[in-house]
């Protein structure tokens, strides 16, 4: 009994440290590029969830703005650039900075940060239109981030 | 640095590109007038107030699909003319304890409510500003002796819309100045904000980026000459005062309400960037 206890307590405290591990919204540190140079999880990211995360809506819903011609999504938007080849043109550091904020490394975009949670104006609960929570999320996950910088960097062309 | 403010510029001229072919490729090269003999303006040079923003100013219309631009040609097609003749009978009915109707006081419709839309809204004699919502619901408590009716109510809409389509043809003419301006001012204000966790503003998508497509959207100027509208989707009449309400959740806000101070202000605000632009609500969205 005591020795599963102390199992517990053991497994707990591990996972907490594996949590903690994982670089927080606010912690994140831009170089002047607005790079991203370590990665938020430590864990490398997985492409196809990276694909997935970027053609669904309710997660990060990138073709809402960027033609991706690898993703099998209809009615691709162009309010920003297509994504093709964006490999040939960035690093992953590069591109973890923008997928994390973007207006790091083009000031005043359109682009939604994807990982951060303050400070809003009137942030919102999702598209509830109520008001947020306290602990807002993200609007995605530090290993989301990952996976879709893992799928940007198989967009090349060259 | 110096790579950052390279990239801005090489995306920044990209875009701009982009923007520029995707509006001569996409809208409309189309002129509207209804029903064969309502010749409506739908594009026009931009007001002085909106030097260095817009050089051009074009109605909602001519983004618009060949299907929902046709609906909106022919007042047999139009769904949201049932609606105005809803409107136009509860117009002539008496309502509540003086036993008045409408028409007691305005007379005919088509006389006493021409041009009434395009100077929506507008500051009252008590010194607020007003939207036609309110000057229904005024008449209706004051001098009536009826019920409020709800902002975006059947009857409402149904009200507005018959006022609305009045004044089509007849060029948005707002009060800016005087009184007005502050009321103005704060609306211009809200148009600039990047609310919610998207961090977008009213002019990220419809200043910067009309032309371009958000998924399967097609931008337009978010211009309210059409309003109210009648929208496919859901079949029913939209207010304006809806639609930002909509528009503004969409950017993961928290938004305001319909009939609240800041949504007055943004709609004389948007209104203003209307000028030169007939009336021609109510329009048809998809
Ligand atoms: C609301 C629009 C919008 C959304 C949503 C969006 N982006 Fe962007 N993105 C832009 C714009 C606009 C730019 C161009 C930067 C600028 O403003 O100059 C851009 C630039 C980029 C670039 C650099 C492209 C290049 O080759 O120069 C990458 C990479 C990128 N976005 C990835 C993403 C990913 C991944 C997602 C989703 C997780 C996403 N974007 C979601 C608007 C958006
Ligand atoms: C995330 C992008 C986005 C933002 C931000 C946004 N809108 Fe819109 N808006 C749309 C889309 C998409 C439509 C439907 C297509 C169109 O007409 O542009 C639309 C439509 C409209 C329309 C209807 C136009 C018509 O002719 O039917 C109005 C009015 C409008 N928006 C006003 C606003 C105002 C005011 C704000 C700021 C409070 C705003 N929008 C913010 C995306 C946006």
């Amino acid at each position: 009994m005591k020795r599963h206890v102390a199992w517990a307590c053991l497994a707990a405290t591990f996972a907490a440290s594996a949590a903690t591990a994982e670089i927080a919204p606010m912690d994140v540190k831009f170089t002047d590029t607005g790079a991203v140079t370590e990665s938020l999880t430590g864990q490398p990211g997985d492409s196809t969830k990276g694909a997935e995360v970027a053609a669904t809506k309710s997660m990060g819903n990138c073709v809402a703005c960027h033609v991706v011609s690898a993703l099998d999504a209809p009615f691709q938007g162009n309010v920003g650039p297509e994504l093709n080849g964006a490999a040939d043109r960035w690093d992953e550091a590069q591109l973890r900075g923008i997928v994390v904020n973007a207006k790091h490394t083009f000031e005043g975009t359109v682009m939604p940060a994807m990982y951060k949670t303050g400070p809003f104006v009137r942030p919102g609960d999702a598209y509830t239109g109520k008001a947020a929570p306290a602990d807002l999320p993200p609007i995605l996950t530090a290993q989301q981030v990952e996976d879709v910088v893992a799928f940007l960097m198989t967009l090349k062309e060259e | 640095m110096t790579l950052r403010f390279s990239r801005t510029i090489l995306a920044a001229t990209a875009a701009f590109g982009l923007s520029a072919m995707a509006l001569h490729a996409e809208m409309a090269n189309d002129e509207l007038n209804i029903n064969g003999d309502l010749p409506i303006t739908v594009k026009a040079p931009a007001a002085e107030h909106l030097k260095g923003h817009l050089d051009e100013v074009y109605s909602g219309w001519l983004f618009r699909s060949d299907e929902t631009r046709a609906m909106e040609q022919d007042d047999f097609d139009n769904p949201i003319m049932i609606f105005a003749e809803q409107g136009m009978e509860t117009w002539d009915k008496v309502d509540g304890t003086a036993g008045k109707s409408c028409a007691d006081c305005h007379g005919a419709i088509e006389e006493g409510m021409k041009g009434v839309r395009a100077t929506m809204p507008k500051v009252n004699s008590k010194g607020e500003l007003w939207s036609m919502e309110d000057y229904i619901n005024d008449c209706r408590t004051n001098r009536m002796g009826a019920e409020a009716w709800g902002w975006d109510s059947g009857p409402m809409h149904n009200m507005t819309v018959a006022i609305t389509v009045q004044s089509r043809g007849m060029p948005v003419n707002v009060k800016i100045d005087g009184e007005a301006a502050p009321f103005w001012e704060k609306g211009k204000e809200i148009y600039y904000t990047r609310y919610g966790q998207l961090e977008l503003s009213c002019a990220s998508c419809h200043e910067e980026n009309y032309g371009n497509f958000i998924r399967a959207d097609h931008l337009s100027q978010g211009q309210i000459n059409a309003f109210p509208t009648y929208r496919l989707k859901n079949a029913g009449v939209v207010s304006i005062q809806n639609r930002f309400k909509g528009c503004v959740r969409d950017t993961r806000a928290e938004t305001f309400a319909v009939g609240s101070p800041e949504f007055h202000d943004l709609e004389l605000y948007v209104a203003s960037r209307g000028m030169g632009l007939d009336i021609e609500g109510g329009g048809v969205r998809p």
